[in-house]
């Protein structure tokens, strides 16, 4: 089994962290994991702000740097949803627009072979106890593409339950998008940062010491909103929290 | 003409103001949370839910295919059973239709049924440019125009006012319009019931001409279907001596089995009940019973243009109930108004700015009015993808590409005001498909990571104005994982393997121009 790590152009430059506990935790549960250096950003921002063609580029760079692996596990929900839902879009408009089927082919390459983190560990790798150690108190944030375009389910939960000495605190109106969106959260960033501030009234009260997610984008916008009003919750991706253990804890 | 009412600022400077207003956001989450979590519980207790919500998706699609072959038996119908059918192939023309044929019977007064295509093309204003008056007989239009306001929702057009605002509103202008509110009234729900009731009732005995939008129109029998819970529309529908009915094209059924459909999918996903109060019917006239003339006015405005984009079409599946406000979270914050048009939320997001021939500023700013959190197309009872939607509108609001206007297939430029931002998307493409590029990138912010603000100039103020910025990291995972997983003899020759096997395979765009021309 041939497995790469598409670590995302955010955590990349933003948090190596995240991309290090899945290597840590990968390899913990045996899998040998790859980083292939030609990869870079799936192009959601472009996509989603409408630049689609300047997207283009970056469809075939992933397709082709991920060629010949089983899998290209993301810790990113957001990221994952990019490949799996709006690639093959790309790809149809390409064609449409009569230039061939080059990037339908790349995005049918890539698609079934991508999965987000707590895809590839409970149906992949059909593990919900990763042996991790984390005694504290933690809220989890379905992050929005995960929950509805991934449909990722109780896939996070099913991980931070069995995760030893972790309380999970419920978080009222989990559901409801945090206010980041891209580019949404500087062009309505009214709207955005009252969204943001509900999320973190939320974070707040269920108490616990750190919110965890799937999607460090996400966690960018709710920690700048939860650090700028001084609370001492800590933003945490789920990956660091399962890649925490009793011998090398967090 | 523009759905968009004049004057409206674009979308975020419109939500800027109306986030603040703290009484408008209470409104707002209180009712929006209520009627979600109600539409919640009546949709899980239908177990063939997906099934009725893939159905209504394939009929609408199935009908939108063939929408002139619907649309012909839908007017031979109708006209056998003793209507006249009006075509108008936009809002002027359907005002002047309408205009025409209140004059025709003399009257200075109508009373009108709650109708989102007269509110489309503002009908209540060209009447009154006529010298006609038109009075709103739904509860929450009644509010709305009473207190010379816009309407917010499409389901509650009231739902920013709260009862306190209902009670002075009614007191104080009831009594221009006709029958005045009693003396000292509350603000019970009881009262202000009371109080419509009465001044209505005056209204519905008096109106000689009725005017009416429909839920849906069935082909087979000419057969067009109001949905209603407050029995005004039973009123407006049945005591007038002239009916008139303004619908847009894409709201034809082929059949009485496929309106069964929708008649589950509708009043669940809109008001949460398993049955809607009133339901009327009627196919044309007849000398016994209720209005002796019947007009159809079936409106396109934009509509046959909306139906040839590929994407874009979906949007006329909608049958107008609404829980895609209810669960939106940028609706929620940012209120109706901020849409600019009678349609506001997800759906007006996408619905306007394909109606609109001309581009407004609003227009191109209404596609970004979306986190694209998705809870929109989660709860649509007919499935529209309105975050495919939205971002196939953004491509055109910064790519420019083709449309139809009026039947004619149009190249149409980017919006103005994209210049740096499109600049900045393709730079980040082209240093993304630059791995050297980007490395140096990354390490260039690693060592002037000391030297963030947290607090930025425009337009980095935008995101630290209300948040604070991550903190850059002493090195990149990239770098991380070649000092740490790589032998050092491997790295340069991996480092530039890397890059090469890329490039290599893809020499055709290997050579095209940087935006940034000495980074490589």
């Amino acid at each position: 089994m041939r497995v790469a790590l598409f670590v995302t152009c955010i955590n990349d430059a933003l948090y190596p962290r995240t991309g290090q506990a899945v290597v840590t935790l990968l390899e913990r549960l045996g899998v040998e994991v790859d980083f292939p250096d030609a990869q870079s950003c799936c192009g959601q921002p472009q996509f989603n702000t409408g630049y689609r063609h300047a997207t283009e580029p970056l469809v075939e760079r992933y397709a082709d740097a991920f060629e010949g692996y089983d899998h290209i596990v993301v810790p990113s929900g957001s990221c994952a949803a990019m490949v799996r839902d709006n690639y093959p879009r790309i790809g149809a408009k390409a064609a449409a627009e009569g230039r061939g089927r080059v990037l339908s082919a790349a995005a049918e390459r890539v698609v079934p072979r991508t999965y987000e983190l707590t895809e590839f560990l409970v149906d992949v790798l059909g593990v919900t106890d990763v042996g991790a150690y984390y005694p504290h108190t933690v809220t989890y944030h379905p992050t929005c593409h995960g929950l509805r375009m991934l449909t990722l389910g109780e896939r996070p939960r099913q991980l931070l339950e069995q995760v030893e000495g972790l309380q999970l605190r419920e978080l009222e109106g989990a559901e409801e998008c945090c206010g980041f969106g891209g580019t949404f959260a500087v062009k309505n960033a009214a709207v955005s940062s009252a969204m943001g501030a509900d999320k973190a009234r939320h974070i707040e009260a269920s108490g616990a010491g750190s919110v965890c997610a799937v999607d460090n984008s996400c966690l960018m916008h709710i920690g700048g909103v939860l650090s700028r009003s001084g609370s001492q919750v800590r933003p945490l991706h789920l990956a660091e929290i399962l890649a925490s253990t009793r011998n090398a804890p967090l | 003409m523009s759905v968009t009412y004049l004057g409206m600022p674009p979308f975020p400077q419109a939500a800027q103001d109306s986030t603040r207003d703290t009484r408008l956001r209470s409104n707002l989450r209180h009712a929006t949370h209520t009627i979600r979590d109600k539409r919640a519980g009546a949709v899980a207790e239908l177990p063939d839910w997906a099934a009725l919500r893939t159905a209504g998706a394939q009929i609408k699609d199935r009908t939108l295919r063939h929408l002139d072959t619907y649309l012909e038996q839908l007017e031979a119908a109708v006209t056998a059973a003793g209507g006249t059918v009006h075509w108008a192939v936009d809002a002027a023309e359907a005002n002047e239709i309408v205009t025409r044929l209140v004059r025709e019977t003399g009257e200075r007064e109508v009373v009108k049924v709650k109708s989102m295509a007269t509110q489309e093309i503002g009908l209540n204003e060209a009447l009154e440019d006529s010298g006609i008056a038109a009075y709103e007989t739904d509860l929450a239009e009644l509010i709305v125009q009473l207190g010379d306001d816009r309407p917010s929702h499409i389901l509650v057009p009231a739902i920013h006012r709260n009862r306190g605002e209902i009670r002075d509103i009614f007191a104080e202008k009831m009594g221009r319009w006709g029958r005045p509110a009693p003396d000292g009234l509350g603000d019970s729900p009881a009262q202000l019931a009371e109080a419509a009731r009465l001044h209505l009732r005056e209204k519905f005995l008096n109106a000689k001409v009725g005017i009416s939008g429909a839920n849906f129109m069935v082909a087979e029998s000419g057969t067009l279907v109001v949905v209603e819970s407050e029995g005004n529309g039973r009123m407006c529908l049945t005591l007038p001596e002239t009916l008139i009915s303004v619908v847009g094209i894409e709201k034809v059924v082929p059949t009485w089995q496929d309106l069964e459909v929708f008649l589950q999918l509708l009043p669940r996903s809109s008001t949460a009940e398993r049955m809607n109060p009133y339901t009327s019917t009627w196919a044309g006239s007849t000398e016994s019973d209720g209005p002796r003339g019947f007009h159809l006015v079936l409106l396109d405005n934009g509509r046959t243009d909306t139906l040839a984009d590929q994407v874009g079409r979906q949007t006329l599946r909608c049958i107008r109930c609404s829980a895609c406000l209810n669960v939106c979270p940028v609706y929620e914050r940012a209120g109706g108004h901020a849409y600019g048009s009678p349609y506001p939320g997800p759906i007006g997001a996408i619905l306007t700015p394909q109606l609109d021939s001309v581009e407004t500023g609003l227009d191109a700013s209404l596609p970004y009015a979306s986190s694209l959190c998705g809870a929109c197309y989660e709860v649509c009872p007919v499935a529209i993808d309105i975050p495919e939607v939205l971002v196939h509108l953004r491509e055109r609001v910064v790519q420019g590409g083709t449309v139809t206007v009026r039947g004619q297939r149009t190249t149409v430029r980017p919006a103005k005001g994209h210049a740096a931002e499109r600049a900045a998307m393709r730079a980040a493409s082209w240093t993304f498909d630059h791995p050297r590029a980007l490395r140096a990138g990354e390490r260039l912010a690693v060592r002037a990571r000391r030297l963030v603000p947290n607090r930025l100039p425009r337009p980095g103020s935008a995101w630290t104005d209300t948040r604070d910025t991550p903190r850059v990291p002493p090195e990149s995972f990239r770098d991380w994982w070649r000092r740490t997983r790589t032998p050092a003899e491997a790295t340069e020759a991996a480092g530039k393997g890397g890059e090469g096997k890329v490039r290599q395979e893809r020499a055709g765009s290997a050579r095209r121009e940087g935006p940034t021309g000495g980074v490589r």
